[in-house]
């Protein structure tokens, strides 16, 4: 099985001109955060919710950035609001990498429910997503910047347990 | 004084600087009285002017960036405030019309009598924040704030007063977004 390293992935989406990176930490992205806090072209501004960040994200692309933000699906429900009322009506994209909390039951009891809604509630938005994988890198982020660039509507990435080195 | 008064004595001192506008009051009271290209209208997804306020100003450190903001929204969001002092732009002026209601929703009452947000804010760490009650207070206070490095915070207290027949912001959402960016561009 080919592997995708935080260090490498993080590398790509800087190749891919993504340049304005926030987001509130989950253990599964933890290694993808420590990596762009090394990197200055990164400029990673840790945000307090998962709202503010989208908020934030928002700015950064009117002000001409291609913003990420990284987060748990803890962290959906408070963003579906923003992503609703703000980046689909206003055509403000940003490329979401949110964490699988909860996968297939087998989690803390917190991440149960939102684990198993999760994508039902991405898809009642109207929200495209992917299961990022190592294969298939090269197809979710090409998918991705025609959502962003052409579409003009947020992506998410999902990052299921053990794609990423965790570091904590 | 009024709400509208603030309006009236802050807007004439605007240039060319982008202001992210809160919804509510504060878009559609803005709107009615001058409409401008630079204006980012956030007609929903409460509580975050201030943080695409931050976004804009972080991306472009070159330019002046002014928040228009209200008491409900500061209040919704007021981990912002530590998020702005923590980043520090210097070009960022946060500006707070607090007239203490929910005002385009009928006036309900916010919780700002009881929390000075001035206070809050400097708390947080803006570098500057001051609070004004009267008209003749704005002017000097918000050319002063605006040649300060910031982050900067003025907030206005005012009466609530605004009139139901206000017109809503007419542009499209995304006329809003291609007229603002063009102005950033």
């Amino acid at each position: 099985m080919s592997s995708l390293t935080s260090q490498a992935f993080v590398d790509r989406l800087i190749r891919e001109n993504f340049n304005f990176f926030t987001g509130v930490p989950c253990s599964l992205l933890s290694g993808l955060i420590s990596c762009l806090e090394e990197v200055e072209e990164a400029r990673y501004t840790p945000s307090v919710r998962e709202d503010a960040a989208v908020g934030l994200c928002a700015g950064a692309y009117l002000a001409g950035s291609l913003p990420v933000l990284l987060m748990q699906n803890s962290g959906l429900g408070y963003c579906l609001n923003a992503f609703t009322s703000l980046n689909l009506i206003y055509r403000i994209p940003v490329l979401v990498i949110m964490s699988w909390r909860g996968q297939g039951g087998k989690d803390a009891p917190e991440h149960i429910i939102m684990g198993d809604i999760d994508q039902k509630l991405l898809e009642t938005a109207g929200m495209d997503y992917a299961i990022l994988k190592p294969e298939n890198l090269d197809e979710v982020l090409a998918t991705a910047k025609r959502k962003i660039n052409e579409e003009k509507r947020p992506y998410t990435l999902i990052v299921e347990k053990g794609l990423f080195d965790e570091r904590h | 004084m009024k709400g509208t008064e603030a309006f009236q004595e802050l807007l004439p001192l605007l240039g060319n600087e982008p202001v992210i506008h809160a919804n509510g009051f504060i878009c559609r009271e803005s709107f009615s009285l001058k409409d401008r290209e630079e204006n980012f209208y956030m007609i929903g997804s409460m509580g975050l002017a201030s943080s695409i306020g931050l976004g804009v100003a972080l991306c472009q450190p070159n330019r002046k960036v002014i928040v228009l903001d209200g008491d409900g929204n500061v209040l919704m969001s007021m981990g912002t405030l530590a998020m702005i002092a923590a980043e520090a732009p210097k070009n960022l002026v946060h500006v707070v019309i607090d007239n203490e209601v929910y005002e385009s929703t009928g006036k309900q009452r916010s919780i700002s009598n009881a929390v000075p947000l001035e206070q809050v804010a400097k708390s947080a760490g803006y570098r500057q924040a001051v609070r004004v009650d009267k008209r003749e207070e704005i002017k000097p206070a918000f050319e002063k704030l605006m040649n300060a490095e910031g982050p900067v915070f003025l907030l206005i207290k005012v009466e609530p007063c605004f009139d139901h027949k206000t017109g809503r912001v007419t542009h499209t959402p995304e006329e809003i977004t291609e007229r603002f960016m063009k102005t950033l561009s």
